[in-house]
């Protein structure tokens, strides 16, 4: 363990109606300050395990530990970034990133002001008083990032938060996740089923297998980033050698 | 461009009351008057108040009764969509209604009420209900999954995920419910007022169809027809003010 | 609804509301109300009678006949309506008017022109079938897969394999839909058009039994109308549901 865990998830899995097994058996310990990714093919059942983790579902067996408290909710500690944006249609962009903040009741001037400080940081100064409707998809989720970051969760978990916005957006948006990360000092549970988004971003790769979803290997990739611009890294050795890896274990899940 | 907008309607005015107007004039019937005296008998009948003072005792039952659903029945229907209890109850009941002829109740409402105006609300009612209900129970149920899980993500309440997710996101819905209420309001008034209550507009058609007056008759029928679809169409756009497509979020 | 740690089906409610209904009448808490068992006894000793055959006989055909006319013609007119533009803008704000107007105030029209009888309900039934039919056909038409026309164009389609082979097939989810609301308002349009004109099947039933306050036999026959509306509109309902899930994949 590079550093000490503050997510631990113990046999964790999930079962629908009895019959449908989505997870089995997932035990994982996620390091603090780092970027974890769960990657697999559909069907995996990663979004269930970052939902269970989230407290959003209740898993059917085994337990999720953050923070040293065993999650039985939601909890304040956690913010999630959601696949599909999961934005207010009636609500502008202010409203929007100040959402959060809004539920835990804290005054219009005050959540207004560290919304306006994470929209002006996610890039979107000057969309305040936009609706979601009027914003491309990758502005969309820099909203719902925002949104997150706003609430000063000490993790993030996002839900294949790239996977509706076109490629070039999506590069751009992985670029400044990092810088954004490094400033932050967040830990990130990262859902994604792109396996160069996984190598690029993460300090851990979670690799599940589909149906039910297991544990089948975890890689740490030693890319070394200091220094380096993000062309340089989709040209390192050890990114490529890593996505080699990975696609050579992913393969055989596919049909 | 503004211009362009009002030409098909103004052709489409045409055609169709040039049609009813030679439709008139061979005549397809003697019962059948032609656009020009139906027009003609519209005026005489606005100019000497009979149709205006018809219109204050319609009227009068259609808001009455419009008002109550618009409260009890959105009232219930977000109950119904809120709690499983209440849902189990009642959704069977308000199905079969929504599908079911209520207008065949009229007759006993007559005959326990009269002809008053009790009679006529309960008419009103009784028609408009069930959309309405049924409306708002659609609005909340269709809540988008995704915005409840965020409210829950971000530590919202039960209260917080009613009051600012499952309401603004079913208001669409729920006003449509009130305006499809309405358009069967006027159905249930116009059938009111013939069945059972010689007042209001109801009485100037059944009147002037007894007396042979046909033009009047039809002036009467025109412009209640004018009336429903002209305050159903201002319902409308007020629905697509307050609630346009794209902040819906459907 | 859960009683006894297992899940009770929703129509059970009904059950209840039968229970409830059998207690009030049982209490005599209104005259109107008799106990849902002699409502049912009414209902066994009704149904077999030679006048409610001959008013139901009545009332089917003119159900039928309507909606064979509002079939016929709405389908037809909503795909040209969709398909060529003047029709389409000639019509279109008709349609729109007359699908939430109150066509029940045009039965006294029909009643002056037409006459008392048969005819006028067959027509009452297409005027409150046929305009949500002629719309919805439209909306399906106009919302046809483009790339599925594309398709067939670039492999040779003629314009009639075209219209049977793409347009209606794409459209028939929302024409169903039509359909089934349209059937749900022709069940109305017999009601209320026998109900107006008091002499015809099922309608004069409803008044001969709430004048002679036989209510026993008026409750049986609400239940044996809003059953036959519901089912209707249920069958239609099933093959909607056939059909989408073979549309699912669009």
């Amino acid at each position: 363990m590079p550093a000490e865990a503050i997510v631990e998830v113990r046999g964790a899995g999930k079962s629908y109606d009895g019959t449908v097994e989505a997870l089995r058996d997932v035990s994982l310990a996620l390091p603090q300050g780092g970027l974890s990714t769960l990657l697999g093919p559909s069907g995996c059942g990663k979004t269930t395990l970052l939902k269970i983790i989230a407290g959003l579902i209740p898993p059917s067996a085994g337990e999720v530990w953050v923070k040293g408290k065993k999650v039985d909710g939601p909890g304040p500690e956690r913010a999630f970034v959601f696949q599909d944006f999961a934005l207010l249609p009636w609500a502008t962009v202010l409203r929007n990133v100040a959402f959060g903040l809004e539920l835990r009741g804290v005054t219009p001037e005050q959540r207004h002001d560290i919304a306006r400080g994470y929209i002006e940081k996610v890039g979107l100064k000057g969309f305040e008083t936009s609706y979601p409707h009027q914003l491309s998809g990758g502005m969309r989720q820099r909203v719902g990032l925002a949104r997150a970051l706003a609430v000063d969760a000490d993790i993030i978990l996002m839900d294949e938060p790239f996977s509706s916005v076109d490629e070039q957006t999506r590069r751009k948006f992985q670029e400044e996740l990092l810088d954004l990360l490094k400033i932050e000092r967040k830990t990130v549970i990262f859902v994604t089923h792109s396996i160069e988004e996984a190598a690029y971003l993460s300090d851990q790769i979670v690799l599940l297998s589909p149906r039910p979803g297991t544990v089948s290997r975890i890689i740490h990739p030693a890319i070394e980033r200091g220094g380096k611009n993000p062309d340089e890294i989709r040209r390192d050795k050890n990114y490529l050698d890593v996505v080699d890896e990975i696609w050579q274990i992913l393969k055989r899940y596919v049909v | 461009m503004a211009q362009q907008r009002f030409v098909w309607p103004l052709i489409s005015f045409v055609f169709v009351f040039g049609l009813w107007e030679l439709a008139g004039r061979w005549p397809i019937s003697l019962a059948f008057p032609p656009f020009s005296k139906t027009a003609l008998a519209l005026l005489r009948m606005t100019v000497d108040g009979s149709l205006p003072k018809a219109y204050l005792s319609t009227l009068q039952p259609l808001v009455i009764g419009i008002v109550l659903c618009g409260i009890a029945g959105i009232g219930f229907g977000i109950g119904m969509g809120l709690s499983r209890t209440i849902e189990w109850f009642s959704l069977p009941i308000f199905i079969i209604l929504q599908a079911a002829p209520m207008a065949a109740i009229i007759p006993l409402i007559t005959y326990i009420y009269g002809i008053g105006l009790t009679a006529k609300v309960l008419a009103v009612v009784v028609l408009a209900a069930p959309v309405v209900v049924m409306n708002s129970y659609k609005g909340i149920r269709n809540t988008n999954a995704s915005l409840v899980q965020m409210c829950r993500a971000f530590l919202g309440t039960r209260r917080q995920e009613v009051v600012k997710i499952i309401l603004p996101h079913a208001g669409a819905l729920i006003f449509a419910g009130l305006r499809l209420g309405l358009a069967m309001g006027f159905i249930g008034i116009v059938i009111a007022e013939l069945m059972i209550t010689p007042t209001g507009i109801g009485d100037l058609i059944s009147y002037h169809s007894s007396v042979a007056d046909y033009p009047e008759m039809f002036a009467a029928i025109f412009s209640i027809i004018a009336l429903a679809a002209l305050a159903i169409h201002g319902l409308e756009r007020l629905e697509r003010k307050l609630f346009p497509p794209e902040i819906r979020g459907a | 609804m859960v009683l006894f740690g297992k899940r009770v089906p929703i129509v059970f409610s009904l059950v209840i509301w039968f229970v409830v209904w059998e207690l009030i009448g049982r209490a005599k808490l209104s005259t109107i109300v008799p106990p849902f068992s002699d409502v049912v006894a009414a209902g066994m000793t009704i149904l077999p009678t030679e006048k409610f055959s001959a008013a139901a006989a009545i009332s089917l055909r003119s159900f039928a006949l309507g909606m064979a006319l509002a079939l016929g013609i709405g389908i037809p007119l909503g795909v040209a309506m969709a398909r060529v533009a003047g029709v389409g803008k000639l019509l279109g704000m008709w349609v729109n008017i007359f699908v939430s107007a109150p066509i029940s105030a045009l039965v006294p029209i029909l009643m002056a022109v037409i006459g008392v009888g048969e005819a006028t309900v067959v027509v009452t039934v297409f005027l409150f079938a046929v305009f949500v039919i002629i719309l919805d056909t439209q909306v399906g038409v106009r919302q046809a897969d483009r790339s599925l026309v594309e398709m067939a164009r670039c492999f040779g389609a003629a314009p009639y394999q075209i219209y049977a082979k793409i347009l209606l097939l794409s459209a028939l989810p929302e024409i169903l839909a039509g359909v089934r609301l349209g059937v749900i308002r022709g069940v109305k349009g017999v009601v209320i058009g026998q109900l107006l004109i008091a002499l015809l099947g099922v309608g004069e039933l409803f008044e001969l039994y709430s004048k002679n306050f036989l209510m026993e036999e008026f409750w049986a026959l609400v239940i044996v109308v809003f059953m036959f509306a519901f089912l209707l509109s249920e069958a239609v309902a099933f093959v909607e549901r056939r059909i989408e899930y073979y549309a699912g994949a669009r």
